[in-house]
This record gives C-alpha cells, sequence and structure tokens, in this order.
C-alpha cells in the first residue's frame, strides 16, 4: 500500500535554496541565536548536568502521564481552571468555539502558541465570525501576510528588517514607513494594545503545566502573553497532552534551560504563572479560565517507548537554530506546522511516515540537533527508526503510515545491496569492475547526476585496497 | 587502555577507502606498523552496512553486517581508516543486532572498535616527526567521527605534532558538508547548498589541502572542489600523516 499523496520536502527546499535573501536572512538569524546560547552555556559540566536533570524531569513526567494529567485536571478544578479534553484538532476547535460563543466573544487576542497552530485555529474561528488577532509581534507580523510561522520561536525570522518595514506601511492604517526597530515595534503595540482591551477573550499556550498545582506556565518576553491571558474576561489556555511536569520545582531547571537554549537568555522578560481565574478580592484577572489538552496523535507517539522521547520536547528551537539543513532553506520549506529537526520527527509521526518520507530523509543524520537538545532527544536515531517505519510495516509497529513509504525500486536496491555485500566473492567482482570500468560510467546517470549537480564525478582508484593487498602480501587471515 | 600496548591489530578499509581512497588504508596499515603494531586485513571485507541501516533497511544491513563481524574472531583491536564506519561498528550495531541471538557477540566486537588516528593517539601514543615541506592545512571534522564515535580533536593533536604543518581552521569546522550518504543523491540541492558552502570556507582559509578522517566528506569536498576547478586539494588524515613522516 502506498501512501496518499507524499510532499515532497525536496521541491521545496530547492526553491528556497535560490532565494538569496531568505537564506542570508536565516543564516545571519541563527548565527546570531547559535553565538547568544554558547554565551550561556560557558562550562560544558553545567551544561550536561542541566541537560541531565532536564532530561530526568520529562522522562518522568512522561513515564506517569496518564496519572499526572488527571491530577492535573483535578488541580485546576480545584484552582477554577476548566479542563476540556479534545483527542482531534477539530474537537479543540470546536470545544473553543463553544467557550467563546457562550459568552458572546466576537473577538479573542491570542499569545503565543505552537498548538493553536497545529489547529489552524485563527482560520476556523475566522469562518465562523470570529476575529483572532495574534498578539506576539512575530505572529503579528505573518499575520499581516497570511503566512505561517517559519520558527517556533521566532516565526516571523524568515523576514528582515526592511522587509517588515515595507509591510508596515502598506498594511497599518496610517503608518509611515520606517526602518527603525523602536518605531515598528511602537507601531505594533499601538494596535495590539487598544486590541487587548477590546477583545473579548484572550488564548494563550502553555510551556508548563503542573500537576500538583493546577498552574501553567508561560514564558514569553513581550507581555502580550500577560497581556492576552490578563485583561479579557476569558482565558482559554491551550496544550499538547505533554506538557504536563508533576511539580513546582520541576519547572526551574525546565526554565533555565529553554530560556538559554531557545533565545541564549539567562531568563526571559516575563514568566506567568497561572493559577485561575481572578478572586473575589482581586482587582483583574480574567471571570473564567479554561484549559483544552490536545492529543492529535500524541498519545500514538506516547505508545512507542523510543518514539516517546519525542513528547520530552520542550519547543526551545535550539535544534532548528543549530541545523545545517534549516538554516539554509528556512521554516516554510517544511511545509509543517513544525519545521527543523524536531519537525522533521514529529510531523511524520502526526501525519503519517509515508506521505512525509521524502521529509524523513531530509537529514545528512549530522547529529547537530541531538548534540545541542536540552531534553536530549535523540533526533537523529529517531529519524533512521522513521525511515524504517515508512518502508516496513513492522509487526507491533504503533506508527502512522506504516510501511506506505515502501517502493519496488528501493526495494529491490537494497536486495541487490545486500546481495553483493554479503558475498566478497562477488563484492570482489563487482570491485573489479569498478576501478576498471567505473570511470566510463556517464555523469548524468540515474542517481549519479543528482551527485554531479555540485560536484564532478566520484571515480574509483585504478586498484582497490584489498587488490592492493594481496599483491604487496600484507598479512591474510 | 594504559600499560600495555597491543601488538598485533585488525585493520578494517572500509568500503569508500577500499574503491576510491586505497591510499589512506595503505598509509593507515603503515602507521600502524610503524608503531611496533602487526596488523591483520582479513580477507572478505566488504562494507559496515551504513547505507542500508540508515534507510532503515535494517535485515539488509543486518546480513552484510554478520559477514564482517565473523571476519575479526581474535579478541584484537579493530581500526578504521573512518569515523563514520567506525561509529556504525561501534555504536550502531549494537542497536542492529538488539534482540538478535548474535547480540553478545556483536557487542563484544563492538567494543574492539577504533577509528585510526583515536587509535593511534590514545592507545599506541604516537610520535610523530615532520618530514616535510611547510605546508597550510585546513581540518573538517567528520559529523559521525565527533558526535557519534566521540573523537575529542586526536587528528588534530596528530597534525599539531608536525613541525612544519601550519591548521588554518575552518569558520564552521564543525558544520556538516552536506554528503549524509544517501542523502547527497536524494536531496541533491540542500545537499548542493551545504557542500558548496564548505568548500568556500575552506578556501577562505588560505590552506592549500583540506583533510579529514572521513572518506565520505573527502569525495564530497572534492567533487565539489574539482567542479569548480579549484587548485585546493583533499587528502585523507593518514595518507598525509604517513606522507609527511616515512623516511624517503
Amino acid at each position: 500500500m502506498h501512501a496518499e499523496k507524499e510532499i515532497h520536502f525536496r521541491d521545496a527546499a530547492a526553491k528556497a535554496l535560490l532565494d538569496p535573501q531568505l537564506r542570508a536572512n536565516f543564516r545571519r538569524a541563527m548565527d546570531g541565536l547559535i553565538t547568544k546560547r554558547k554565551a550561556q552555556f560557558p562550562d560544558p559540566r553545567d551544561l550536561q548536568d542541566l541537560r541531565d536533570l532536564s532530561t530526568a524531569i520529562r522522562s518522568r513526567s512522561l513515564l506517569c502521564l496518564p496519572e499526572l494529567l488527571e491530577q492535573l485536571e483535578a488541580s485546576c478544578a480545584k484552582n477554577g481552571i476548566k479542563v476540556h479534553w479534545a483527542e482531534t484538532c477539530e474537537q479543540a476547535n470546536q470545544l473553543i468555539l463553544g467557550l467563546l460563543q457562550a459568552k458572546g466573544a466576537k473577538t479573542l487576542v491570542k499569545g503565543k502558541s505552537m498548538v493553536s497552530e497545529e489547529m489552524h485555529l485563527n482560520a476556523f474561528l475566522e469562518s465562523k465570525g470570529i476575529e483572532a488577532l495574534e498578539s506576539d509581534l512575530g505572529e503579528y507580523i505573518i499575520q499581516l501576510d497570511g503566512e505561517t510561522p517559519s520558527h517556533i520561536i521566532m516565526p516571523a525570522i524568515h523576514k528582515n528588517k526592511d522587509q517588515i518595514a515595507r509591510q508596515f506601511s502598506q498594511k497599518i492604517k496610517d503608518a509611515k514607513y520606517t526602518e527603525d526597530v523602536d518605531e515598528l515595534t511602537a507601531m505594533a503595540r499601538k494596535v495590539l494594545r487598544q486590541k487587548f482591551l477590546d477583545a473579548d477573550a484572550g488564548l494563550s499556550g502553555v510551556n508548563f503545566a503542573v500537576a500538583e498545582t493546577g498552574t501553567l506556565c508561560l514564558v514569553e518576553n513581550e507581555g502580550n502573553g500577560r497581556m492576552s491571558t490578563h485583561v479579557p474576561p476569558l482565558h482559554i489556555a491551550v496544550m499538547g497532552l505533554e506538557k504536563v511536569v508533576a511539580r513546582l520545582e520541576d519547572v526551574a531547571p525546565l526554565y533555565a534551560i529553554l530560556t538559554r537554549s531557545a533565545t541564549g537568555q539567562a531568563v526571559s522578560t516575563y514568566f506567568n504563572l497561572i493559577t485561575g481565574p481572578r478572586g473575589a478580592d482581586e482587582k483583574d484577572g480574567p471571570q473564567e479560565v479554561h484549559l483544552v489538552i490536545l492529543d492529535n496523535g500524541r498519545s500514538r507517539i506516547y505508545a512507542d517507548p523510543q518514539l516517546r522521547a519525542t513528547l520530552r520536547c520542550i519547543r526551545c528551537g535550539a535544534c532548528m537554530n543549530h541545523c545545517p539543513v534549516y538554516t539554509r532553506v528556512g521554516g516554510h520549506a517544511y511545509e509543517a506546522i513544525y519545521p527543523g529537526p524536531i519537525g522533521k520527527i514529529l510531523t511524520p509521526q502526526m501525519e503519517g511516515v509515508g506521505v512525509r518520507h521524502d521529509l524523513i530523509h531530509g537529514s545528512s543524520l549530522c547529529g547537530a540537533c541531538g548534540e545541542v537538545c536540552p531534553v536530549e532527544i535523540p533526533i537523529p536515531e529517531i529519524l533512521v527508526r522513521l525511515r524504517r517505519e515508512a518502508t516496513h510495516d513492522d509487526v507491533g509497529s504503533t506508527v502512522a503510515g506504516r510501511g506506505t513509504g515502501r517502493t519496488a525500486t528501493e526495494d529491490w536496491a537494497w536486495r541487490l545491496w545486500a546481495g553483493v555485500l554479503k558475498r566478497p566473492a562477488l563484492y570482489r567482482v563487482a570491485t573489479w569492475f569498478a576501478t576498471r570500468f567505473g570511470r566510463a560510467l556517464p555523469a548524468n546517470a540515474p542517481l549519479i547526476r543528482n551527485w554531479t549537480q555540485s560536484r564532478t564525478k566520484p571515480v574509483p582508484a585504478r586498484r582497490s585496497l584489498t587488490e592492493r593487498l594481496r599483491a604487496e602480501g600484507v598479512s591474510h587471515e | 587502555m594504559n600499560g600495555t600496548k597491543p601488538k598485533k591489530v585488525y585493520f578494517y578499509g572500509t568500503c569508500l577507502v577500499d574503491l576510491f581512497f586505497p591510499d589512506a588504508g595503505m598509509a593507515g596499515i603503515q602507521l600502524l606498523r610503524r608503531a611496533g603494531v602487526e596488523v591483520v586485513f582479513p580477507d572478505g571485507q566488504t562494507c559496515c552496512g551504513q547505507p542500508a541501516f540508515n534507510c532503515g533497511y535494517w535485515e539488509e544491513a543486518r546480513d552484510v553486517a554478520r559477514t564482517q563481524v565473523a571476519l575479526f574472531p581474535e579478541d584484537l583491536p579493530v581500526i578504521l581508516p573512518s569515523g563514520s564506519c567506525a561509529g556504525m561498528m561501534k555504536v550502531h550495531y549494537p542497536e542492529l543486532f538488539h534482540g538478535q541471538p548474535d547480540e553478545a557477540k556483536v557487542r563484544a566486537f563492538s567494543a574492539r572498535v577504533y577509528e585510526l588516528t583515536q587509535f593511534l593517539v590514545e592507545v599506541l601514543d604516537v610520535q610523530l616527526e615532520d618530514l616535510g615541506e611547510p605546508v597550510k592545512v585546513t581540518w573538517h571534522s567528520s559529523c559521525h567521527a565527533v558526535r557519534d564515535l566521540g573523537l575529542k580533536g586526536e587528528p588534530q593533536a596528530l597534525i599539531g605534532q608536525l613541525a612544519n604543518v601550519e591548521l588554518a581552521p575552518l569558520t564552521r569546522e564543525y558544520e556538516c558538508c552536506g554528503f549524509g550518504g544517501t542523502f547527497s543523491v536524494r536531496h541533491p540541492e540542500i545537499s548542493g547548498a551545504m557542500i558548496t558552502d564548505k568548500i568556500a570556507d575552506a578556501t577562505a582559509t588560505g590552506a592549500s589541502l583540506v583533510l579529514s578522517t572521513d572518506g565520505g566528506c573527502l569525495m564530497n569536498v572534492n567533487g565539489a572542489l574539482e567542479a569548480k576547478s579549484s587548485k585546493l586539494k583533499v587528502q585523507h588524515i593518514a595518507e598525509f600523516l604517513w606522507e609527511r613522516t616515512r623516511a624517503r
């Protein structure tokens, strides 16, 4: 059985590579982030200690995930936060629509949330006559152009200052053209301030949800998260079901490694700990707080002991910042909610490994992602596993779309490969031919022509090492 | 690893060295012999199986890997002139054979695997005397040598022993060259962008030679340099070390 409609990363990436401005924007931005992260971890042993601790916390949380989620629901209820469960994005959208309609809400102001991107919430609400406005500056910038985030932390990182200046002068009412970053920020701020005050509801993501205390932690730099969750009368938080941790003390190390890995900050400008709606004696805060917990394929990922590590992710984006592929093609080429290395393992598990077979192979397995991951997700190993899943329907596998990326050509090629290489006599014949006639292979032969796009044809030596050693009499056994 | 140095080792050529860089294989064997070690090169060597493993064709990879493990029965170190293949045999064989009836046997084999420069520095503690002309070189770190196998600057330490060699570092020494095995032909555009940047970086160092531990990287760098008719050449670290230190 074949995958329905395979999405070709190769084509989108090839197109992106032809855009020198895009490549320059990403390279500059990623270099900056790499440098800033490095400065936060001067001692490799300290970094490793913090990674060990963070990995242990996330692994332990996942180990008792069902219990922690139940505990979270109970703790939230005690705090006056109503928890809702959604298996699919469609269910989550309907839930949120219901909450908004119950309050007669017509406008929603949003803090940054990748889960809401997963749900395509903005488009859904728009179709129901509800305005959803992004209030994170980066998200606001891309929303003006109807784009999707190109990075999970810095959604507008594909644009440079000049491009944003042009965009603001065209799209914001009465805006003058300026390339001054402070002035540009002030322009967006002016629009957003009023929106916070006018909005009927606010929506946010969740960085960590604490089961023990029913606390929703929100990391941000602009104060828009605080405003979205604080000013409107209704606050809806959305999170993937993996975001829960057991205790409040689990949050400190994760927060410390999150901001350092993401933006090279020791702390973020804002760190919100949301524990419920406005109390009787309090002057501000929302009247209602709801938490929507989304599955969307996560429990399927959870079911596999190796792939479960995918859910340790704390969404810092360090893997994409350090990825030689992401740096060159940018986030949009992945045609996925989550781009970069984490997206390369998450997207195929959510959408099916067959339709995303090309994406799974869009990695040189260089390991830069795994090396910087704050919770030590073995991204290269998981990629290899998913390549396996895409081409094989193994007994006991729970992976979406397993086996649907298999082709007769690739099957045949590997069978032939093994057939020769497990028979040294055949291998010797093959290398004899390669050394004598390998240079005669045309540079435009299949596969070779992919290589020769950027390189000369590889030419085998005139005599193989094995042949020379036999001739020179190095000891054989 | 301290104290007694082994008197005898196995040498595993790897398919890329066998077919494309036999001089590197010969040089590696000479370096080991000069350090007083007898080198055994068992017949029947083909490939470590990494290409099939990385593509998910694990039965095929295991079939090939089994024939290779069987060539090294004695409890001797197995030396490879490649960080990537050594990483496959040392780190990934235990994963590949997890739960297989011969897992224990394979694990015992994996524990004996070394990359050449790692063995020369860590185990043999070789001291090199430079007999060559002054030259400026640059160094490309193979991703798998560093991140899979865990090399910690052994090749650079060996280059550092050579009095007439100036090592000019790349700006992005640890960035992948874009080879990635089948990646280079499955995603030729991305791979091409990566290698194009790598050779620009290498050219900017002003070196006349790019050195590396790995045949894959070298084939990639060399092909891109040739396509640009560059004067910059590539050489495997083993061949470079041997050429500069052998008595003439």
